[in-house]
């Protein structure tokens, strides 16, 4: 047994893991070591990937690639495979992922199973829709293949399906031709809500990539836009690169009522100064956080929650506005806050996540009862905009809030392997 | 392309130390590898990541006999018969549960065999017509295990002790040549063979291998990895009996 915790570091509980390492064993594997559930890099924030006392199936040494195909671009390959793996080898030869979240230490299975997005979700939809074709291995020793058109209920489920179908193996991806690895990238800083959402309005046609941080503590929302499309700016010099180490955990959280209004000003005011047009690369636009290796100890001993909720567009500048409202009121706040519109696309996961609207991301140092309590004021606001949270970020929603955002929510159950079970399932879905 | 790429050939081309070896050594450059295992799928599977990875490099798959000694004669002389090696990783092993073996002779016998007499084998095939050559460097990966027998491992760390002293026998013969030999000593790596091992802190494997691959590139005669093993087997070797049968490793 060993001691696992996943991003948000709220526990430290044991587990028994059994590494995958060949395709061929997986299902012998499975059978007898059962119930359990899928773990990548652990990179969830929170239960989605853990189950106490319980089995964890490590799928990161299934991390060879199969085929690629120079021509139309799709890549098959093992599910343990890193997104930054991907990216590294293929950028070069101009093919990238088509959507890629805020780290590249994530597996491409992890990535199916949360149907994750990124900054480019009102082009190019999320993850599961670049998903060609999946392997999926049941508990009791079955392998499923499915894709949008083959058994595409069972694709559908998988998709965003938290882990709970059974084990992604192998998958097939389609990746997009790019010029290379450098993004041309616009900050523009805004000082209220309403200007966010113009500038959303007017960005989505023309930039590929749009994403807002947003400083929660201020009165109208001030928060610095940034947008990026791939550029071609001639022979590729590699940028040089210095991730750093966050090498332990402070006493106490970094982030606190102290540190933060000082921390957030700095950060608009030089990001400010600095607004405009410029050449990045893609490293330091998409996972600009991976630079800092360990990053989530800044938050202490206790942990963090992330809290990431989607809300229609109708209503999400009064529902956005409410969520900070409520943030600022609490005295309790958050430095990583990302506020992103989605696109019209209905994502195709029985449970995915992302759907037409706003979503807001806040991470917030976990300081008990008065952390969830602020999140019961935010989940009324959730609730009554009709919007959902995200389950690849959560540790803690109320299952009736779960089952009035997940409306495909009893015909996934169809589709669940009995052997699979984490600790998001049991707190939402009984097993 | 193949005449001019560097050869390398991986003698138990499933173990994970040697295929993040390769992914490492085709990272940069396209190689002429030749992948030698006992288990056709699996290399194959490995041969085509490792293909996805460098599409120019040319990769070839050859399976023998590990336990036979004409076997590896023969398979060492085809391959030295298509062109001149660079470089030779031996990399095979296994690591069955010590008290398992000690109620089982045979299963004994097969761990001395495959993790010492046989990679001593195939050392030997390939130094003597690198040695010929007067070319190359021959890579073999014994463990910080044969450091100093331990009631935890000492089947295993017996086999890999004999690998040292063959290694260091054949480094003595081939002082005067340009051939380079080089005696590897990973400690515990997370890898599918130790993964039945609990509760002991793994080295990553992707550590390990760059650690190697570095290693080779600087024609080291012996190379710890990670390198902090190198401090650690010293004490262990130093440790007075008294104290050293008192510990429970």
């Amino acid at each position: 047994m060993v001691k696992i915790t996943s991003w948000g570091r709220l526990s430290h509980l044991e587990h028994q893991r059994v590494l995958l390492s060949d395709c061929q064993q997986v299902a012998k594997q499975l059978q007898q070591h059962q119930p359990g559930i899928a773990h990548g890099m652990g990179r969830s924030y929170g239960d989605v990937c853990l189950n106490p006392n319980g089995v964890l199936w490590q799928t990161t040494s299934l991390n060879r690639f199969i085929h690629f195909d120079d021509n139309t671009g799709c890549l098959t390959c093992e599910a343990g495979i890193l997104l930054g793996d991907i990216q590294a080898l293929f950028m070069p030869r101009g093919w990238s992922l088509a959507v890629t979240p805020g780290t590249q230490f994530v597996t491409v299975g992890g990535a199916i199973a949360n149907d994750i997005h990124g900054k480019n979700h009102h082009v190019m939809g999320s993850f599961g829709d670049h998903v060609k074709h999946l392997h999926l291995v049941r508990t009791d020793g079955s392998l499923i293949e499915c894709s949008p058109t083959l058994l595409p209920n069972w694709f559908a489920a998988t998709v965003g399906g938290l882990g709970l179908t059974g084990i992604i193996t192998q998958v097939s991806l389609q990746l997009q031709p790019v010029p290379g690895p450098w993004l041309d990238t616009e900050t523009v800083p805004f000082t209220q809500l309403s200007e966010f959402f113009a500038l959303a309005d007017s960005s989505e046609s023309t930039w590929q990539h749009t994403v807002s941080w947003i400083d929660c503590l201020s009165t109208k929302g001030r928060g610095l836009f940034m947008r990026a499309n791939p550029c071609d700016i001639g022979p590729n010099l590699e940028p040089q690169c210095h991730a750093h180490t966050m090498r332990f955990t402070p006493p106490l959280s970094l982030v606190n009522g102290l540190t933060l209004k000082p921390l957030n000003s700095l950060y608009y005011q030089l990001k400010k100064w600095r607004a405009g047009r410029s050449i990045a690369h893609y490293q330091a636009f998409f996972y600009p956080l991976d630079n800092l290796l360990h990053w989530n100890r800044l938050y202490g001993p206790k942990g963090f929650y992330q809290y990431q909720s989607v809300v229609p567009r109708e209503v999400s500048l009064d529902a956005v506005a409410a969520m900070l409202a409520a943030i600022k009121q609490s005295g309790q706040g958050s430095f990583l806050a990302v506020l992103k519109t989605f696109g019209d696309r209905e994502a195709l996961g029985m449970l995915s996540f992302p759907q037409p609207g706003v979503t807001l991301a806040l991470d917030f140092p976990n300081r008990g009862d008065k952390t969830l309590s602020l999140f019961k004021r935010l989940d009324a606001i959730v609730r009554e905009a009709g919007g959902r949270i995200y389950m690849a970020k959560d540790a803690r929603m109320p299952r009736e809030l779960f089952e009035l955002g997940y409306p495909c929510l009893n015909e996934f159950l169809t589709y669940r392997d009995s052997g699979i079970s984490s600790s998001l399932s049991r707190r939402l879905m009984d097993y | 392309m193949t005449n001019t790429s560097k050869r390398i050939v991986i003698i138990g081309a499933t173990s994970a130390i040697a295929e993040h070896c390769a992914r490492l050594w085709l990272s940069n450059q396209s190689v002429d590898l030749t992948l030698v295992s006992r288990d056709l799928a699996k290399t194959q599977r490995i041969a085509a990541d490792l293909q996805v990875r460098s599409p120019q490099s040319v990769i070839r798959i050859l399976t023998t006999d590990f336990c036979d000694a004409q076997a590896i004669q023969h398979c060492v002389a085809d391959i030295i018969a298509i062109r001149p090696v660079h470089t030779v990783l031996i990399a095979h092993g296994t690591l069955p549960d010590q008290q398992a073996l000690q109620q089982d002779l045979s299963a004994c016998a097969e761990t001395l065999m495959i993790n010492g007499i046989s990679p001593a084998l195939f050392a030997e095939a390939f130094a003597t017509q690198m040695q010929q050559a007067n070319y190359g460097t021959l890579a073999v990966i014994g463990s910080v295990a044969g450091d100093r027998g331990r009631k935890s491992n000492y089947c295993y760390g017996s086999a890999k002790g004999l690998v040292e002293r063959f290694v260091e026998g054949l480094q003595h013969r081939l002082a005067h040549t340009a051939v380079k030999v080089t005696l590897i000593k990973p400690g515990p790596t997370a890898t599918p063979m130790t993964a039945h091992i609990r509760n002991m802190p793994m080295a990553k494997v992707e550590d390990v291998a760059q650690c190697i691959v570095t290693g080779i590139a600087g024609g080291k005669p012996i190379i710890y990895a990670p390198t902090k093993w190198a401090l650690i087997m010293l004490i262990i070797r130093h440790l007075p009996r008294c104290i050293f049968h008192k510990m429970n490793i």
